[in-house]
């Protein structure tokens, strides 16, 4: 079934391959022009786990929804990740949260070590004991001077848990094994039901960087299935909120990636910089992180002209401060030579992992949300695309830079001309039996929501992709054939997040 | 070179004056100490709200919120209960206070937010705090996020690694009492059920003058 980012349909109007179909549909698609964008289970009681999955047309702005059934006496499909590499993480998903076995899978492991969804025999023994991350096998190395490198899950610095394992020799890293799963809260499941202020809140906490673009993602769930949109100029003050998000996180990076390479005079006032932006969101929403912004049906906060104006003319001055302290970063030989050729990916390898957000437009691919799927204020205010060719550190820095220039013009460009009207408007209750998609640009990258409501109009199921869920991969992939000593950097220029990823 | 010299004097002196001068004036639609008085007389658990507009609760713009007991935080009309002053605390750290910040679970904004405290503007080293690598090097622990099942353990470890005597410190509404994830059966239902916690820092998450603010009335750098 065709549909479009924000749109809804009837779960009934979604019909139900065959296994043997609906493999060779999904691997066909994607294999053409185009791609997996969410694959998730939904439990359908004594008939079985519904798998869905999601595929996006870039060049039609279109989406499709294709499903089939597994029966609950023989739990198990044939894996699609053999043939659809960026069907991995998502086969590891559905089978710890569906006790559902993809047979052949090439590295079939837990993702966030929880017992599965419906009480089943879970695939992997002990999933509710004490201890569980990492105390499963890793991808081994073997041969003489191969040596493992482990650290984590509480890392050096101020950042969130996760496991990494190092297969190196000497210095050069043969594989690297990410195992997260420690910040695992179980969101998915606590979206469950009617009450969407509380979902909305929770989906504000995603991820705490996210907090705007996942907001927004969850609020057009919602409101699709209302049969409703948000007020226009609701709408813009998302947009507005988002960029300012992306702003601040980029700036913070591109500190952050000074400081991985040892130039401090750019890290320190890209770090004081990035606070800046974020003063502006608590100076909209009353948190720096922008909670509390979006709720269905609209925003709790609105832009008076007054503040418009102080905004434009705040923005005005952190776009130069930006661009002084960007080509004080960019011109120093030494940065540059460090960012150069470290954590390379071909154009290739990213279009099969299904990489998003900067790290795959650092690779040349054409993917942006509020370019391809286009909703709301970004069907009427274009902004231009940012790419880079070279695939490496110095792509996803120079990504960087760019959207931040292109963002604070958006940004100058909009707020002056924000249409009037409401901010809010009530929502008529969800309606049954639907299902409804919507996806956002984060400044990850793009973000995904699916929701599900059952016979009162509540939620059965609530599906989120975050941008890193993607990603990550893509990072293990990036550092193979790299020195230790390149990991940090490598790992700050993707900048992932662990609690995105294990929900 | 000259560029480094040049963008050094056009960035000038950032620091914050606080808290020897004025603490800054937050934005009017701020959210912090919720006030309780007058027709608003309800007892409000600043552990367990997430400082959001929309839940009844009226707001003032007081950053300073963070407390000894669990049960200070629990705001009743015409009371203000700080940080208590402990004589050990500050004789012991007062000058000189390492930390290790161990992330459980929640959603990295309280990380981000006390990462901010090393940036110029707040600049913690100045007060002799400092975030350390290994937990063997640290007078303590700051736990931030709702302590997931999958993170206990390595928390534990974590405590457990840091020579006595040793101080728990609890951010954001998630460590106290789990948060906005209360009631996921994935989590705790806050840290003072595991560990014995001396400061409680609210908020979702708490401004970075709130956990300044906190840190600083450990050790006794503010007293009033």
């Amino acid at each position: 079934m065709e549909l479009f980012n924000g749109g809804n349909i009837a779960l009934s109007g979604i019909p139900i391959l065959s296994e043997s179909e609906f493999r060779k549909e999904v691997i066909d698609r994607c294999r053409s022009d185009a791609r997996l964008i969410s694959f998730f289970g939904q439990d359908e009681g004594a008939l079985g786990v519904r798998l869905f999955a999601f595929l996006a047309y870039d060049e039609d702005a279109e989406l499709k929804v294709l499903s089939m059934r597994v029966p609950l006496n023989e739990p198990r499909y044939v894996s699609l990740a053999n043939e659809l590499l960026a069907a991995n993480w998502f086969e590891r998903e559905i089978a710890e949260q569906w006790a559902v076995t993809p047979e052949g899978h090439p590295w079939l492991k837990p993702l966030r070590y929880h017992s599965n969804y419906r009480g089943a025999v879970d695939i992997w023994p002990n999933m509710t004991a004490d201890v569980i991350p990492g105390a499963y096998q890793f991808y081994a190395v073997a041969g003489e001077g191969v040596h493992e490198v482990g650290v984590g899950p509480v890392h050096a610095g101020i950042i969130e848990p996760g496991h990494f394992r190092f297969e190196c020799h000497g210095e050069k890293i043969l594989h690297l094994e990410i195992q997260l799963g420690y910040q695992h809260r179980g969101i998915e499941r606590m979206i469950h039901g009617k009450d969407v202020k509380r979902f909305a809140m929770l989906s504000e906490a995603v991820a705490g960087d996210t907090s705007i673009g996942h907001s927004m993602a969850f609020c057009e769930v919602v409101e699709s299935l209302s049969g409703a949109s948000a007020p226009v100029r609701a709408q813009f003050i998302r947009a507005v909120a988002l960029e300012l998000e992306r702003l601040a996180n980029h700036v913070g990076d591109l500190g952050a990636l000074g400081m991985d390479a040892g130039f401090l005079p750019s890290s320190s006032y890209f770090g004081r910089m990035r606070g800046d932006y974020l003063n502006l969101l608590l100076m909209i929403t009353g948190n720096r992180f922008g909670k509390g912004l979006s709720r269905p049906g609209g925003v709790l906060f609105d832009i008076d002209e007054k503040m418009g104006q102080d905004l434009c003319k705040k923005l005005s001055i952190y776009k130069k401060e930006f661009e002084d302290v960007s080509d004080l970063l960019f011109s120093r030989p030494s940065v540059m030579a460090r960012f150069e050729g470290v954590g390379e990916l071909s154009k290739e390898t990213a279009t099969d992992l299904g990489l998003v957000g900067p790290a795959a437009r650092a690779c040349q691919i054409e993917r942006d949300v509020r370019i391809d799927h286009s909703s709301g204020i970004w069907q009427f205010h274009h902004i231009p695309i940012s790419l880079a060719a070279t695939g490496d550190v110095y792509a996803r820095a120079l990504v960087r830079r760019q959207e931040v220039m292109r963002s604070l013009e958006f940004l100058l460009r909009i707020i002056p001309i924000l249409p009037k009207g409401e901010i809010f408007t009530p929502l008529a209750p969800m309606r049954a039996n639907m299902m409804a998609v919507s996806m956002v640009e984060g400044w990850r990258g793009e973000i995904v929501h699916v929701g599900i409501t059952e016979g009162d109009g509540g939620f059965s199921r609530y599906k989120i992709v975050d941008p890193s869920f993607h990603n990550w991969f893509g990072l293990s992939v990036a550092i193979r054939g790299g020195e230790i000593s390149d990991f940090p950097l490598c790992n700050k220029s993707f900048n992932l997040s662990y609690c995105g990823h294990d929900l | 070179m000259f560029k480094v010299i040049k963008s050094c004097i056009k960035q000038g002196r950032r620091t914050l004056k606080f808290p020897k001068g004025k603490a800054p004036v937050l934005p009017a639609r701020y959210r912090g100490r919720p006030i309780v008085a007058g027709e608003n007389n309800v007892a409000i658990d600043m552990g367990k709200i997430t400082f959001a507009p929309d839940a009844g609760i009226i707001y003032s713009n007081d950053f300073s919120m963070a407390v000894s007991k669990r049960e200070d935080l629990v705001l009743k009309e015409g009371e203000k209960v700080g940080v208590i002053l402990k004589k050990e605390i500050y004789k012991m750290f007062g000058r000189s206070l390492k930390l290790r910040q161990v992330s459980a679970g929640g959603c990295n904004s309280c990380e981000a937010d006390i990462n901010v405290l090393g940036t110029p503007v707040f600049d913690l080293a100045r007060f002799g705090i400092q975030f350390v690598a290994s937990p063997r090097h640290a007078d303590g622990i700051v736990v931030t996020g709702p302590i997931t099942k999958n993170m206990k353990y390595a928390l534990l470890k974590t405590y457990e690694a840091v020579p006595d005597p040793k101080i728990v410190v609890a951010v954001g509404s998630c460590a106290i009492s789990g948060g906005v994830f209360s009631g996921s059966p994935e989590v705790s239902e806050g840290l003072d059920t595991i560990l014995p916690v001396d400061l409680f820092i609210p908020g979702c998450p708490p401004h970075p003058l709130t956990i300044l603010d906190g840190f600083l009335r450990l050790i006794g750098r503010i007293r009033a």
